[in-house]
């Protein structure tokens, strides 16, 4: 995984295409535009599964504006909207 | 002495299989409630462990975490700390998981072990887990968790036998184990901490196979895509309206012929008089047309229920949530505004989905402008008595064309009422999150379904027996006293109070066209949209003698012009006639405000439209 890191550089999920697979770095929700507060949008993200570690690829995308995605996370699928996975860092 | 009723609450994370296991255990054994103060669904089950054992069951809303960020995760959080008001603490708690999807469930089992409540991690649906290659080491697994683990099977018979055994096994020792409560709020680190033990303990306990469920990845192939995605849905729902407008004719034909010769019968054995007539006209017919449209609420039930049961809602949601979004509505507004085209009742209940309040706020207001299923005797009517059934273009009935019509105005107006909600009222507008599990595909489970389904059928059932009973009563006998003085000729009802207040109403609601026997019609109509028909029925049969409530839709095409006839259609797509409807939406707002808002915007939409359409439809000829 640490290879992993030195040659990809980080981004966040929100501008991933479909298609696109990585490793979560790390979670940063400031300035995501999120209607959440930081702390209850980190949160819920962590409790949907997306950890440091957890692999993720952008299974399919919306027909507007490629919104929301839907995200595998290790072994479940989640649908997120672009604007809360800003918040994902990957790699 | 016997032993006391052992209470067992069932918590997992939503998509578990949860509610599965529930019907597995108590069968149609089940009471569905309220919990009190708030408008959560509180479903208890009972049954008897192989040792004899009494058993209640709660089957607690699904939640992820014990922070209880909306009412329905507080009242799991409240239940299992023993909080909720009324409420028994649970002697034993089933934790369950979905065996092919652990993460979620143990990170929450973790959280759950804080609280000290004696527990069981609840492995279902184990067969498929085993079926795709998931194996599981289930010994280590509870000595790991340090919380008993066993495997079950919800939809197979016996599959939940080692649970039963274990149950037993624990509720015999159940009084020795110390219960102490060190649960707090996590923080976001303490979070990020359980959910890394979880990691670590499936990573020892639990080989995953290679690859995913391939099914879900085919299905969603097709049913995520953007274009084609669209496409099947608006085929899903071609397909539910078809069904419940072709397939529910001979069960209901069916059942009306029933209530006529049950009126037939009346008739025949009761001498004329009042008896007779309360019966006939006042019982039999009245709560008969409403019990009438039951399959049709059977059907769009059964395809609600099986579309979730299946995956598929939380799919629709994520492909309509940014076409939504344009309307200013949550994608998860999808789920409660298709259950309002059953009834808007379950609908603005399922609006606890969407946790920021001012997206439910939204999806409540507008939900009874979908067209429910209460409005479709009203316009069954109308419409085979006024439009002639003739094809248009070579291929379209015109009978069905302007149903279409009217379903398609109802959907155009709550987006537009949406889109001047989000537009004046609520400026300072973030769109709140979307974010929903996209649960593996699964087969649905018949017992379930159709538990469910008997769940609903005995509600509408209830409420045709209680409310809409009453009010037949009550229009019967305002149509029927006072008694016309003995020897007139005029009809007995132009004598009654009926006839009193309808006359009254009338010159309000002259300007759309609209006559005094449906002002009648209209004050029960409040109660219950579809209470309307009976009335006009029971009005125009106590006018017109008994041929005319037989023949309800050719009496009308007599009586009214066709504006008239156009007129009622109209204000029927928005008038906020009905009782219940408003009783919810004060419950769930916790507002009288929102309630008369919701009443008033659709009364003055309602009075709009009949009066524009009624005075188009005088203007073009149809006077």
């Amino acid at each position: 995984m640490t290879d992993h890191d030195d040659t990809r550089p980080h981004m966040p999920l929100g501008l991933a295409l479909r298609g696109y697979t990585g490793v979560i770095q790390h979670l940063s929700t400031k300035d995501t535009g999120s209607a959440l507060s930081d702390i209850e949008l980190e949160s819920r993200l962590i409790e949907l599964g997306f950890v440091e570690g957890a692999r993720v690829e952008v299974l399919h995308e919306g027909l507007v504006g490629r919104d929301p995605i839907a995200v595998r996370v290790d072994s479940i699928t989640i649908a997120v909207r672009r604007r809360e996975a800003m918040a994902i860092i990957v790699a | 002495m016997e032993a006391p009723l052992l209470h067992l609450a069932l918590v997992g994370t939503p998509n578990s299989g949860k509610t599965s296991l529930f019907n597995a255990l108590t069968g149609s054994r089940q009471k569905v409630a309220n919990y009190p103060g708030v408008t959560v669904e509180r479903k208890e089950g009972f049954f008897v462990t192989p040792l004899g054992r009494q058993v209640s069951v709660v089957d607690l809303p699904g939640t992820y975490s014990l922070r209880g960020r909306s009412p329905d995760e507080e009242i799991t959080r409240d239940f299992v700390l023993g909080k909720a008001s009324g409420e028994t603490v649970p002697d034993l708690v089933l934790c369950v998981a979905d065996s092919t999807n652990l993460r979620l469930t143990i990170r929450l089992l973790l959280e759950l072990k804080r609280t000290g409540r004696p527990m069981i991690l609840v492995l279902n649906m184990f067969d498929i887990a085993s079926r795709r290659g998931i194996t599981v080491d289930v010994e280590r697994l509870a000595k790991e968790l340090g919380v008993p683990v066993v495997t079950s099977i919800a939809v197979r018979k016996g599959g939940t036998a080692d649970l039963l055994a274990l149950t037993d096994e624990i509720s015999a020792r159940l009084a020795a184990e110390p219960q102490e409560n060190s649960w707090r709020a996590l923080s976001v680190s303490e979070l990020r901490a359980t959910q890394r033990e979880a990691d670590r303990i499936i990573a020892d306990c639990v080989s995953l196979p290679a690859r995913p469920d391939t099914w879900t990845a085919r299905i969603d192939a097709v049913v995520l895509h953007p274009v084609g995605g669209l496409i099947v849905l608006a085929l899903i729902l071609f397909v539910m309206f078809q069904a419940v407008f072709a397939w529910a004719q001979p069960a209901m034909d069916l059942l009306k012929s029933g209530f006529d010769a049950l009126g037939e019968l009346v008739k025949a054995t009761l001498p004329d008089g009042l008896l007779q007539s309360f019966l006939q006209d006042g019982v039999i017919s009245g709560v008969g047309s409403v019990i009438v449209f039951l399959p049709q609420i059977i059907l769009i039930f059964l395809f609600i229920l099986l579309l979730e049961d299946f995956g598929y809602m939380a799919r629709a949601a994520f492909l309509m949530d940014r076409i939504m979004g344009g309307a200013g509505l949550h994608g998860r507004a999808f789920i409660p505004l298709l259950s309002s085209f059953a009834c808007a009742i379950p609908g603005i209940m399922a609006t606890r989905v969407i946790d920021n309040k001012r997206d439910r706020l939204t999806t409540i207001l507008i939900a009874p402008l979908m067209t429910c299923s209460a409005r479709i005797p009203v316009y069954t009517l109308i419409i085979s008595a006024f439009i002639p059934a003739k094809d248009v273009w070579g291929f379209i009935n015109l009978q069905g064309l302007v149903m279409f019509g009217l379903y398609a105005t109802g959907i155009i107006s709550a987006l537009a009422v949406s889109f001047v909600i989000k537009f004046f009222m609520i400026r300072d507008y973030a769109p709140a999150p979307f974010m929903l599990e996209l649960p593996d595909y699964k087969l649905p489970r018949l017992k379930s379904i159709a538990i469910g389904i008997y769940t609903r059928a005995k509600m509408f059932l209830q409420r045709a027996g209680t409310t809409i009973f009453s009010m037949m009563v009550l229009i019967w006998f305002l149509a029927s006293f006072p008694q016309p003085p003995a020897g007139s000729t005029e009809p007995a009802i132009d004598f009654s109070l009926a006839a009193m207040i309808g006359k009254a109403l009338e010159p309000l609601l002259a300007p759309v066209g609209f006559n005094w026997q449906i002002a009648v019609a209209l004050i029960p109509g409040m109660a219950a949209r579809e209470v309307a028909v009976a009335a006009l029925g029971t009005v125009y049969a106590i006018e017109g003698g008994k041929e005319a409530a037989e023949q309800i839709g050719q009496v009308l095409a007599t009586k009214w012009s066709l504006a008239t006839a156009l007129s009622m259609l109209a204000w029927y797509i928005f008038a906020p006639q009905c009782a219940s409807t408003l009783a919810v939406i004060r419950r769930e707002t916790g507002s009288w405000g929102w309630m008369a808002v919701t009443f008033t915007y659709m009364l003055v939409l309602a009075y709009a439209a009949s009066l524009v359409t009624y005075n188009v439809a005088v203007a073009l000829g149809a006077g």
